[in-house]
């Protein structure tokens, strides 16, 4: 740890492309983190099994991309099957715990959860997997910094459907109605917006924005079926530090954490990196509530 | 259920817990394994159900427990059951140690903040303990071998994981019925008046996650023994098996109550041994699936359903009286 510190302070060139790299990621973080966020806000639920639909939109796309079907296709592609199986979802589960505890609903995404990670094992095998999607590597300072265009791309895509989202909540009028139904869903069912339906959509468009991250994951980085916890403990750490609707907040704080994370997972280690990114949730959430209960208050 | 019945269903309990292994002898290390949940989703319940403080990281202590015992076991250079008597008393304080200390900054967070802050807490515990040399990292801990042949070390693990199981339950009872159990009921109830009573609440939070992890910290140096490997992801901090099922258990017995995880844990074991033994491979898919229709559809868990059926029963009969 020591020796990858004084590396770091050696070669300083060295922390930009950790750094720059771990922006690129945190975007594709902050995609899978609008969703929970805008569940999160309107439904009041949180959803433990965004990090499984992040994980099976990749092999989405990743079977689409072994089909035939071109890598820049795939990202739509998963989105929109995820969106199908978000609706799907809705109708069976969420709709019946929506109005329910908490604790609830923790319980049954993780459940759902659970069932999904070994579906995906049983069906697209244990394997890492990741597709080629066909870009090169550019490469900055006379190659000490290398960043894989399609993290680039990843990264852009992100911010695209970050300013989308944000145009689409404010102006469409599916948009407006699910700001409503989050700020008072009586009152939104009496001035006539159907919230069973706007519920739906906001699960589906959360499910298809996982689909996304997800496929630009497979392509820039790996999937495992086991890993999809990871992006939903990301996801949940972002939203707890920028608050509940806000895309901009959600955008700085996903680049902050990849960066963050990225520099970590190099000082102490990458078998430690995902321990760094738990413990840091559990150290974001007491710091949080820490700050508050100076005002007698606590996270609600 | 109070009184002289409570009474009766230990007494029954006892003796089926006496008479069990020597009826199926080949049965005795699943007989283990359920004192083992039943100890798992007692002492769950003390959060979760008595305090409504839903932890998905209790199996921190567990692995705590597991690892404490199995260095002492390694290091000290004992004779066996010196090196788990000493194991087991280390684990039980290091495991309060650990409670206390994070309890202070984690039990001041609510809701669902503090559930899936626990939940990270054991998961990060494991990845920790998967990197971490000193005890054994990925390739995980052994056991030191129990002297003498497979079915004595069997009996042997039964007898200390029932007696563990039996102690847990009549402890626990006794906490219930006194000032303390008002006390984290009443933070269950409104965390906000039982303060504004005069509650120091955070005291008793800790000493509610003190009590469930001195539980788990011995079940875990029992656990690890008779299981006899220590994995860091699936024995001593397997979230995604153990983690899950303790809170799953008192939930289908009933939580907040004292029967119900007992209960819970005895159904749920049974299930659990069939789907691992007809679905393997797909044994979490119908995990999962289970989980989601028990918390969608019977969120009350077995004893409340029992409890809302007798107070519709008295209802009606009032009303037949009127």
């Amino acid at each position: 740890m020591i020796a990858n510190l004084e590396l770091l302070a050696g070669y300083p060139v060295l922390g930009l492309d950790l750094i720059l790299n771990g922006l690129l990621i945190g975007a594709v973080f902050a995609l899978a983190a609008y969703g929970m966020a805008l569940v999160w806000g309107v439904m009041n639920i949180i959803n433990i099994v965004q990090g499984e639909l992040v994980i099976l939109g990749g092999y989405i796309a990743w079977a689409a991309v072994g089909a035939g079907v071109p890598p820049l296709l795939c990202v739509p592609l998963a989105a929109f099957a995820l969106g199908l199986l978000g609706w799907g979802l809705y109708g069976t589960v969420i709709r019946r715990i929506i109005e329910r505890d908490l604790f609830i609903s923790i319980l049954a995404t993780f459940g759902m959860s659970i069932l999904l990670q070994q579906l995906m094992n049983q069906v697209f095998g244990a394997d890492v997997r990741t597709v080629d999607s066909g870009f090169g590597t550019l490469s900055l300072m006379g190659g000490m910094v290398t960043v894989a265009q399609v993290k680039l791309f990843a990264f852009g895509l992100a911010l695209l459907t970050g300013v989308g989202l944000w145009l689409f909540l404010s102006r469409a009028r599916l948009g407006q109605a699910i700001r409503a139904t989050a700020q008072n869903p009586r009152a939104a069912r009496v001035l006539g917006i159907d919230t069973d339906r706007t519920y739906a959509a906001t699960y589906a468009l959360n499910a298809a924005l996982c689909g996304a991250a997800g496929s630009l994951v497979v392509m820039a980085w790996t999937i495992h079926p086991y890993i999809g916890l990871q992006y939903t403990v990301r996801a949940f750490m972002i939203v707890i530090v920028a608050g509940l609707g806000n895309v901009a907040g959600v955008v700085f704080s996903g680049l902050g954490l990849g960066a963050l994370e990225n520099l970590a997972g190099f000082v102490l280690g990458a078998e430690f990196q995902v321990a760094f990114v738990f413990l840091l949730m559990v150290l974001v959430l007491i710091v949080r509530n820490l700050i508050l209960s100076r005002r007698r208050s606590y996270l609600r | 259920m109070s009184g002289a019945r409570d009474w009766w269903l230990m007494a029954a309990l006892l003796c089926v817990g006496i008479v069990a292994p020597f009826l199926f002898p080949a049965l005795v290390a699943q007989f283990a394994f359920l004192w083992l949940m039943v100890v798992f989703a007692l002492s769950w319940d003390v959060m979760g159900g008595q305090m409504g403080y839903n932890s998905f990281g209790n199996i921190l202590f567990f692995g705590i427990g597991c690892y404490t015992t199995a260095v002492v076991q390694r290091d000290f250079g004992f004779d066996y059951f010196a090196g788990l008597g000493a194991g087991l008393g280390l684990s039980g304080l290091i495991g309060v140690g650990a409670a206390l200390l994070i309890g202070r900054a984690i039990l001041g967070l609510r809701g669902h903040y503090f559930a899936i802050g626990t939940l990270g807490l054991g998961i990060a515990a494991a990845e920790i303990a998967g990197g971490w040399h000193y005890i054994g990292a990925g390739a995980g801990m052994v056991t030191p071998v129990f002297p003498g042949g497979v079915d004595t070390r069997n009996l042997f693990f039964y007898g200390l994981l029932f007696a563990l199981a039996g102690s847990c339950f009549i402890f626990l009872r006794a906490l219930y019925q006194c000032r303390f159990g008002m006390a984290i009921n009443a933070i269950r109830d409104n965390e906000d008046k039982a303060e504004a009573m005069g509650l120091h609440t955070l005291r008793y939070k800790i000493t509610a996650w003190c009590v469930a992890a001195f539980f788990l910290a011995l079940a875990g140096g029992l656990a690890g023994n008779m299981i006899g490997f220590i994995d860091p992801r699936d024995v001593a901090f397997a979230g995604a098996t153990y983690g899950v099922w303790m809170v799953l258990m008192a939930v289908l017995g009933g939580k907040g109550t004292l029967w119900g995880p007992v209960l819970g844990a005895a159904i749920f074991h049974l299930v659990q041994e069939l789907f691992w033994t007809y679905l393997l491979g797909w044994q979490r898919v119908a995990l999962g699936g289970l989980i989601v229709l028990i918390v969608v559809f019977y969120p009350q868990g077995i004893m409340g359903w029992l409890r809302e059926r007798r107070a519709g029963h008295a209802v009606r009969d009032g009303e037949a009286q009127a």
